[in-house]
């Protein structure tokens, strides 16, 4: 089963990290990912920048209406993706445990499988 | 989270809302700032075996507030009555926590919290020593060093700066929209004086070139809580464009590296992206200001991979629009920069001239009008200038720059003989 993993932090704190603190956490998620690259089992992964760099695009009563910032205001936001293709949702929450122990700026990763995937065609 | 490193980062992280929310209970900076203090301590002694807290801020707001209110009963009963007014806002004291940490005080607490370090009264040392301590939470020994001062003198400063704040009182009512929008000038200017004093020091002292990356924090800050105002996205872009180029901007030896020089494979990449994501942002509101346009100049110097490549035409529109926006002779100097790439160093010099007056005492108008005199030959004039720019210069890195140029100078001479 192909799954997102839609891992959600305080970015208050995430964005506070020093750059050895940074580096220290990438390394660990990188191992932790190491297993199911190594399987074949690794789809494209993703970090957003922090949600001051995000916009909104939001339904109006006419136009649609362009709002700075995300949707809703929450200390909770989006900071990352991974997309894994593992044998069950166990495998998921596994790999999402072992995610959480290693990033403390996470606050919950929601595992959410695809009805539809493509790898689109931009060349980056 | 029971690494204790993560724990401060968490404080850290909360400070600025639960320090805005203590003051706004207790009306006192320093009552407010020993209340934070506890609830930190407490959190420290406690965090570790139960594990942290689902809201650490609302958690610190709320103890801080018991601890400070216990505090103030202590001392009430040594001393007078109990102020009324000093407990003015803690009638909803029985409230649960969830309606304390009510979210709408959130965004004015923060602000509040910024503005008073920007009293018009306090010099910019003072400003930035205040808000790095009160906003950031940074030690005073760790300010000191930044500033190169004794611990204890600055430790003065700051305690000086805080009795001329409580002075001129303290803004604890609600803003109106209108004091809002008036209160975001200061505070921007604030925070890019807290990223200049990083800037300007160079390699040399991390405790300085961290202050660059907390300015950067607090203008995300401040953006989050006004999400479409589009100079605080100009301020937050200028930034991270300037601070981007850190890797290249000394030598080994601590020698600056004009932008032109640097080696731009060593800018950080992903800063870029983040400030051109800012500034696009920003330019839809059709909005201009000075941080917006200085960003756009920063962002031009970003775009272009190598110095040849710089869009000096573009870059010297956006200097006229900054003169129009921001007039004053350090804006028209860049200006003389830029259009010299354009014009040559001929008519460079003429649009220099009527500057000379107001620019006399500073490092930078003698080293650009040096520059430009090398390049039309006239070497004796050329080399006065660079040595009245070494006697301003503000740092060593600065006067071993210019003494580059002064040394090139007399190597053409030689060479020439």
């Amino acid at each position: 089963m192909l799954y997102a993993i839609l891992c959600y932090a305080d970015e208050e704190k995430v964005f506070a990290w020093s750059k050895e603190e940074e580096a220290a956490v990438m390394g660990r998620l990188q191992a932790v990912q190491e297993p199911l690259a190594r399987a074949g089992k690794m789809g494209p992964t993703g970090r957003l920048m922090p949600t001051t760099a995000a916009t909104t695009v939001r339904k109006g009563r006419e136009e649609p209406l362009v709002v700075d910032g995300p949707f809703a205001e929450t200390k909770e936001v989006l900071l990352g993706f991974y997309t894994v293709d593992v044998e069950n949702l166990d495998e998921a929450i596994a790999f999402s445990k072992e995610l959480s122990a290693v990033n403390p700026g996470s606050t919950s990763y929601e595992i959410r499988p695809f009805y539809v995937f493509q790898p689109g065609s931009s060349p980056r | 989270m029971k690494d204790p490193a993560w724990i401060d980062l968490a404080l850290t992280a909360a400070r600025p809302q639960a320090m805005g929310a203590l003051l706004r209970y207790f009306r006192h900076l320093d009552t407010a700032e020993e209340a934070f203090q506890e609830a930190c301590l407490r959190a420290i002694r406690t965090w570790p075996d139960k594990g942290p807290p689902r809201d650490p801020t609302a958690w610190l707001i709320f103890v801080g507030r018991n601890s400070g209110v216990d505090q103030i009963r202590r001392s009430a009963r040594n001393t007078a009555l109990p102020d009324e007014k000093v407990l003015s806002d803690l009638s909803d004291a029985e409230a649960d926590m969830a309606e304390r940490l009510d979210s709408s005080h959130y965004r004015d607490d923060i602000l509040r919290l910024m503005f008073i370090c920007c009293h018009p009264d306090l010099p910019a040392t003072q400003q930035i020593a205040l808000a790095l301590r009160i906003v950031s939470g940074i030690s005073v020994a760790q300010i000191a060093r930044a500033f190169i001062v004794s611990e204890s003198a600055m430790e003065q400063r700051i305690t000086r700066a805080k009795a001329r704040v409580a002075k001129a009182g303290l803004p604890f009512e609600a803003p109106s929209a209108a004091e809002r929008a008036e209160r975001l000038p200061p505070v921007m200017a604030m925070i890019y004086l807290v990223f200049n004093e990083g800037y300007s020091a160079g390699m040399s002292n991390p405790d300085v070139a961290a202050l660059c990356e907390e300015a950067i924090r607090l203008a995300r800050l401040l953006q989050r809580i006004f999400p479409a105002e589009p100079e605080i996205m100009g301020l937050a872009a200028l930034m991270l464009l300037q601070h981007s180029r850190r890797e290249a901007r000394y030598d080994e030896e601590g020698q600056v590296i004009l932008l032109e020089d640097q080696d731009r494979t060593l800018w950080d990449r992903r800063q870029i992206d983040e400030a051109l994501a800012l500034l696009d942002k920003a330019i839809r509101h059709r909005k201009p200001g000075p941080y917006q346009v200085q960003a756009a100049i920063a962002a031009l110097h970003a775009r272009a991979m190598t110095a040849a490549e710089t869009d000096w035409k573009e870059i010297e529109l956006l200097y006229q629009l900054l003169e129009k926006l921001n007039p004053s002779p350090v804006v028209s100097l860049n200006r003389v920069v830029a259009f010299s790439k354009l014009r040559g160093p001929f008519e460079a010099l003429t649009m220099l001239e009527p500057l000379a007056d107001a620019l006399d005492g500073y490092f930078y108008f003698h080293g650009v009008r040096g520059g430009l005199l090398a390049q039309t030959g006239e070497t004796r004039e050329a080399r006065e200038a660079f040595g009245r720019a070494i006697s301003l210069a503000r740092s060593p890195a600065e006067a071993a720059h210019v003494r580059l140029e002064l040394d090139k100078l007399r190597e053409e001479a030689t060479a020439i003989q």
